[in-house]
């Protein structure tokens, strides 16, 4: 095997990785929108703000990483509920665009409160875990760690959604919320429990990205984009297809990466979405043609 | 309605800076124009429910084509402008046909906007070579700055009298579509686009329509805004932030109305500004949590803008 294929081997290998953490990234909006017919603009920026509580907890109060870990999934979840009591709610009824637009403000004040509250400067956790190097290769620990973990958790909300009663609900809410309501199913009550399960995915994928990525109050613009076009590109609350996407996208970017600078794979990433926007305008893999 | 008011207040306009000169508040006002034109520019689709969350994409075209090739290849920017509202279109064109052609309405075209606005980001920062990546780009000084050819004044009074023309044009845009069938044609699009098919609407050359001139003036809006600040950079031209103050702008001061838009930027701008004097260094994002907070607060409680309101109101 000739050195350049090691590399675009450590890239496909890498691109992998990326992957789990992007489709992570996408479970917790799509969920969202699958159930609730609303695009949250500001997920990234609950994100955000999950690695600033991981940051504090861990490097700050010196908590164990798993407890800090759990608290800020709770924290982000109860976030999320907040989200959708104060803004989503009242706004239900309202046309699409108008609640795009009230998340959108949302985004705006997380953004500078993060600002106002911790400063513009980029924290981390300080800690740098061991890189592991396999066969000429180098992968990052972190990077495997956020890949297990967000399969872990992909594949809980997997049974949470298909062996439990609220995950039937939740299901079948979001394939038909009239019929659902008349049959008994409390949509409000399904709407909340929803909206902590989309804020506990973002709080987990805090977890994970605050172990790769400094956090600072614009890290949410950095791959927040991103996570809308994985979720277009799956098609909009289809999950499994959002999961492909991300593995789709973050070869992309990763192996995209490889040959020019990395804003090329970003690039290369957006402009195969806008033509696959020509080809499969319902997603990847639509749900009815 | 008499036509008096528009037209003494807008030889008031045109008089201001002969009477009053004070370089800051010149500077504002020309801020507020050029950007009022922008959010204009935006809400000439937004307000059929064409929202586009990558207007920021077309407003760095603009600016970017227009300083590169007159840094670059030394085309003066009368040409360059042109060609960079040219650029604008080609690019709403090569996205916007796609999705209205395969019907991709709602929160999938704000979202492949937004994409279209983060790819213009990203190429602009990935092409540091020419374009400075993210440390920004200065046009050329042109002969000790001040050059019809190159359309680079030193003089405040100059400017502000361009971004009037320019602002009053886009007025003109605004009311030229209003009074027109496109405007209806679009109402009912937006309403029911089967329905407005059915009766005859051809939907896809419709909205393509209101979507270049949109594209365009937003490119000259970002043209115009690059030769006044002699200085771009993808963050202040484009990105999503400058996409959704454009959003947030129009809607705070009303979507459905032609001064909305204006209303929206002097209210933001001079919100910003008065935060920066008077709270200081420490104001940094004191105005985007106001900005953010109001945004939402307007979209539940207000949600035809404040001057939408008021004329709404006063109206009944």
């Amino acid at each position: 095997m000739g050195i350049f294929d090691v590399y675009l081997l450590e890239a496909v290998i890498n691109g992998v990785l990326l992957g789990g953490v992007l489709a992570l990234l996408s479970l917790g909006l799509n969920l969202v929108f699958g159930v609730i017919d609303v695009v949250w603009i500001c997920y990234a920026e609950l994100i955000m703000l999950g690695m600033y509580a991981m940051y504090f907890l861990s490097r700050v109060y010196q908590a164990p990483m798993v407890l800090a870990a759990a608290i800020c999934i709770v924290a982000v979840g109860v976030l999320g509920v907040l989200l959708h009591l104060l803004v989503i709610a009242p706004l239900l009824g309202a046309a699409p665009i108008n609640q795009l637009l009230a998340t959108g403000g949302v985004l705006f004040f997380l953004q500078s409160a993060a600002t106002i509250l911790f400063g513009i400067e980029f924290k981390n956790l300080g800690l740098r875990l061991p890189v592991l190097k396999v066969a000429g290769m180098f992968i990052s620990y972190s990077r495997l760690l956020a890949f297990g973990a967000a399969l872990i958790g992909m594949v809980l909300v997997y049974l949470f959604l298909t062996r439990t009663y609220t995950g039937t609900a939740i299901r079948a809410i979001a394939q038909d919320r009239q019929i659902m309501t008349l049959m008994g199913v409390d949509s409000r009550r399904i709407y909340v429990i929803t909206s902590a399960l989309g804020g506990g995915l973002a709080g987990l994928a805090a977890c994970l990205l605050v172990l790769q990525y400094d956090v600072h109050p614009f890290v949410g613009l950095t791959f927040g984009p991103i996570t809308f076009l994985i979720c277009v590109l799956g098609g909009l609350g289809n999950l499994v297809g959002g999961f492909v996407a991300a593995f789709v996208f973050a070869e992309i970017i990763s192996v995209g990466g490889l040959y020019l600078d990395l804003e090329w794979g970003y690039v290369f990433a957006f402009a195969f979405f806008i033509a696959m926007m020509f080809v499969r305008p319902q997603g990847l893999l639509a749900r009815r043609s | 309605m008499s036509r008096w008011p528009g037209w003494i207040a807008g030889a008031a306009l045109v008089a201001l800076p002969f009477v009053y000169h004070a370089p800051y508040p010149l500077h504002i006002a020309i801020l507020i124009l050029i950007w009022s034109f922008a959010y204009t520019s935006w809400s000439a689709m937004g307000r059929f429910g064409l929202t586009s969350l990558g207007h920021g994409g077309f407003m760095g075209i603009g600016a970017y084509v227009t300083a590169l090739l007159w840094n670059r290849g030394g085309v003066s920017p009368w040409l360059g402008i042109p060609l960079a509202l040219l650029a604008g279109a080609l690019l709403a064109v090569l996205v916007a046909y796609p999705c209205f052609r395969f019907r991709i309405t709602g929160h999938y075209f704000a979202l492949v906007t937004l994409a279209l606005g983060g790819i213009v980001m990203q190429v602009i920062t990935a092409m540091r070579d020419y374009t400075g990546g993210s440390l920004g780009y200065t046009p050329e000084r042109y002969q000790g700055g001040s050059s019809l050819y190159a359309l680079q004044f030193s003089g405040k009074t100059t400017w502000y009298l361009i971004a009037l023309a320019v602002w009053a044009a886009g007025l003109y845009v605004w009311y030229r579509v209003d009074g027109s069938m496109l405007r209806y044609a679009l109402e009912a699009i937006s309403e029911d686009e089967d329905a407005a098919a059915a009766a005859g609407v051809h939907v896809t050359a419709e909205k393509l329509k209101i979507t270049v001139v949109s594209a365009a003036m937003t490119a000259l809006a970002g043209a115009l805004y690059c030769q006044y600040q002699m200085f771009i950079s993808p963050d202040t031209v484009s990105g999503i932030s400058v996409s959704l103050q454009m959003v947030f702008a129009a809607v705070v001061g009303g979507l459905y109305v032609a001064l909305g838009p204006t209303v929206g930027a002097v209210i933001t701008i001079l919100m910003a500004e008065v935060l920066r004097i008077s709270v200081g260094t420490r104001a940094v994002g004191w105005d985007n949590l106001v900005y953010g907070a109001l945004l939402v607060v307007f979209i539940v409680f207000l949600p035809k803008g404040i001057l939408g309101t008021v004329l709404a109101h006063w109206q009944r």
